[in-house]
């Protein structure tokens, strides 16, 4: 088993040509991650804060290449450190309850799934079930994990154990896992996730193993692919653990000597790597994977820099190496763009410098208009950072931040710690696969939105441009046509329903998450009002931007449950023209008032006072706290609203006539 | 102690893996001796020796370990084997 890789760095003065990198990589690590020499001495100093303040540097902590012993320690700091924390305090974090089963042993691989979620700033309990019992512990109804009451399950089985289940078949062993993940969505109403299946059968015929289908190895293989196609059929996340080893080795991610002695088929080595694939899954289904990208220009989208070399010097396409490599920097960010990655530019440069190199240069991929944001000036940059965050409408924690240079890096990491910065490696050639590595915009799926999400930016920047010319607001909303196309939940925009509901944050009432089985059972639900809302306006689909899900509790209330926005279409009168479509159902469901509570979060501060606004009255709950609001529909009038609100059915039907 | 030098390297590993930096090994230090030592967090301290010091042991060394001063041999063994064929 060959682990070491050796990097070899150009000599420096007085080195030897070859002299050896005193930092070894390994694979199976978190290469994306920087090392902290100081790391030992931080833990126990982080350890004798206020609980409250330490988990913050905790986190900090867990920001770096940690192996599974400092993972281990962190966690049990972390965990240490909840227990002393304050209600106020927890409550500042998103929390989420995972339940861990499988076929073998798995406690081990705890820590770092806690540790790999709060580098995202997820809080984690995990309830780890008994050994191999996981198919018992899902299907009885007094077992551990139905009173545990997760939200997301996490299913590990073993290659050796599934091809026990397949008895010489792939479609046997899928059948009986798709049962386990269709029971689990049923009876404990949570998200699934499912761990593909190491490739671990030793091979009997060889190179051409597939020609047996009954055999081992060609079982897991084809295990490994149905997976893929039943979870997209369930709605089921994988962690691809099959793809991770084969790209660092199989050997590196299980040991046989220590299976056989401890039953633990993923190595502890890589635990804090299995546990970071883990979190970006539960980061992903909770909304909190990062959203933007932000490019460093000089020596990171191109080599040689653009203000001493001129456009022509500049090293950047076919004919040298690499350029060759930081052509593929430039490709990647287009793609990672084209799904709906918003692109941003921070460089230290005379933004005309800059702009000439996207205008003029024949072999860059990347255009100016492919960057939302460009920011090219001589302020530091967490400042940029920052203008470029609000410029975007999105968090400061949306931020991946791509630099070569590591002042930068350091300065960034220092003032901005909640942006994410990928520790670049020496050589532009390994800068993708770092980016790739780190998985910071994690998807589980892809929505029609994430495809045009850049357009829609480009046409919010138009809009802005419009509110300046516009002498007044009502000008400025008149001269949008602006088109609210309201609809029922229906299967087709599922995807992207659920997406909303879980990543919302900032407009969103109570910051309720479901699940997409359980959206799906609201749609038969007749007590329930599920509305989705789409805007069209003079430069553009907006998607959908609204989500209001409402239960009609003692026959006569309509208690809206849920009530999120996207923050990129506030400001234009669709709360009013909402609260008027919710008004409007409710009567039909002889509805004579509407409930409505608030419930505070770190993020959500926006929406304190949405009800206030919207003319209902306090009914209950303190300042700071859980709010109860209502408002009486005998004497309701509809809001004036500056755009028409139609129904979804009439608007299919033109676009599909349109098309 | 006859190698003191895989006294430390063992001290660092086990002060690490238990959490304890109190922690002094002896040749006749027992899992009896440390707190947390059981049979789980065994199979997670012969890892972590294996991982940090770049050795690795067989089954059959698994199954045997007495006492500190048994593992320290072998170790130590490993590790004169390791420095002739580097």
């Amino acid at each position: 088993m060959q682990l070491r890789k050796f990097a070899y760095h150009p000599a420096v003065e007085g080195d030897g040509p070859f002299e050896q990198a005193e930092e070894e990589v390994l694979s199976g690590e978190l290469t994306w991650l920087p090392k902290r020499s100081e790391w030992a001495a931080e833990l126990p100093a982080a350890r004798l804060l206020a609980p409250g303040e330490a988990i913050r540097h905790m986190q900090g902590l867990a920001q770096t290449a940690v192996d599974f012993i400092q993972t281990a320690k962190l966690d049990k700091a972390v965990q240490a450190c909840r227990q002393g924390m304050t209600a106020e305090e927890q409550a500042c974090w998103p929390r989420l309850r995972l339940a861990l089963l499988g076929s073998s042993t798995m406690q081990h691989l705890v820590a770092g799934i806690r540790v790999g979620a709060l580098r995202r700033g997820l809080l984690v309990d995990v309830y780890v079930g008994e050994y191999g019992q996981y198919r018992q512990e899902i299907a009885e109804a007094e077992s551990g994990v139905r009173r545990f009451a997760p939200e997301v399950l996490c299913l590990c089985l073993d290659a050796e154990h599934c091809v026990g289940l397949a008895r010489g078949s792939a479609e046997t062993g899928m059948a009986q896992i798709r049962a386990c993940w269709e029971e689990a969505q049923r009876s404990l109403g949570c998200t699934v996730v499912q761990q593909t299946i190491l490739p671990l059968a030793p091979p009997l015929l060889g190179n051409n193993e597939f020609r047996w289908r009954a055999s081992p190895a060609t079982i897991v293989q084809q295990m490994n692919y149905q997976m893929r196609e039943y979870a997209e059929a369930c709605g089921v996340a994988l962690v691809s653990v099959d793809a991770w080893a084969a790209k660092d080795g199989v050997d590196v991610w299980h040991d046989r000597a220590l299976w056989n002695r401890s039953k633990q088929e993923i190595h502890p080595r890589v635990s804090p790597l299995f546990g970071d694939q883990v979190g970006r899954v539960l980061a992903a289904v909770r909304g909190q994977s990062k959203k933007c990208l932000v490019l460093d220009l000089d020596n990171t989208l191109w080599g040689g820099v653009v203000g001493d070399d001129g456009v022509d010097g500049l090293v950047l396409g076919q004919g040298s190496a690499e350029g060759e490599a930081f052509l593929a920097v430039q490709r990647y960010a287009l793609q990672l763009a084209q799904r709906g990655v918003l692109l941003a530019v921070c460089s230290k440069n005379d933004e005309a410098n800059a702009v000439a190199a996207f205008e003029q240069h024949p072999e860059m991929v990347l255009r100016r208009e492919d960057i939302l944001c460009f920011v090219a000036n001589w302020t530091d940059k967490a400042s940029n950072l920052r203008g470029i965050a609000k410029q975007l409408n999105v968090g400061l924690d949306s931020l991946v931040f791509l630099d070569d240079n590591p002042a930068e890096r350091d300065l960034v990491r220092r003032e901005l710690p909640m942006v994410a910065v990928p520790e670049l490696p020496a050589d532009p050639a390994d800068y993708v696969s770092c980016l790739a590595e780190a998985g910071y915009f994690e998807s589980l799926y892809l929505t029609e939105d994430d495809r045009v999400r850049a357009e829609q930016y480009r046409s919010n920047t138009a809009r802005e441009a419009l509110r300046e010319t516009a002498t007044d607001l009502s000008g400025y909303l008149q001269a949008l046509k602006m088109e609210l196309v309201w609809s029922r939940f229906d299967e087709v925009s599922l995807p992207r329903i659920v997406q909303l509901i879980n990543k919302t944050n900032q407009f969103n009432l109570t910051t309720q998450r479901y699940t997409g089985a359980q959206v799906a059972d609201l749609l038969d639900d007749t007590n329930i009002v599920a509305l989705q809302l789409r805007l069209l306006d003079a430069y553009g689909d907006n998607g959908v931007i609204g989500v209001v899900i409402g239960r009609v509790v003692d026959g006569d209330a309509l208690a809206i449950d849920s009530w999120l926005m996207s923050c990129r279409v506030l400001g234009r009168g669709i709360e009013e023209a909402a609260l008027n479509l919710l008004a409007e159902t409710a009567v039909q469901c002889r509805c004579t008032a509407l409930m409505g509570v608030y419930r505070p979060t770190a993020k959500n501060g926006m929406v304190a006072q949405h009800y206030a606004r919207l003319g209902f009255t306090q009914i209950d709950g303190q300042d700071g706290g859980e709010s109860t609001w209502r408002l009486a529909l005998a004497d309701f009038v509809p809001r004036a609203v500056a755009m028409r609100v139609v129904e979804g059915r009439q608007w299919k039907t033109q676009m599909s006539i349109a098309s | 102690m006859e190698n003191t030098d895989v006294y430390r390297k063992l001290t660092a590993v086990f002060r690490d893996v238990f959490d304890d930096d109190g922690i002094v090994l002896t040749p006749e230090t027992t899992a009896g001796d440390i707190e947390g030592w059981d049979s789980m967090a065994h199979v997670g301290l012969i890892v972590a020796i294996e991982e940090r010091l770049k050795i690795k042991f067989k089954s059959s060394e698994m199954e045997a370990l007495h006492n500190v001063g048994h593992l320290a041999g072998i170790v130590e063994y490993k590790l004169e084997m390791q420095a002739q064929t580097a």
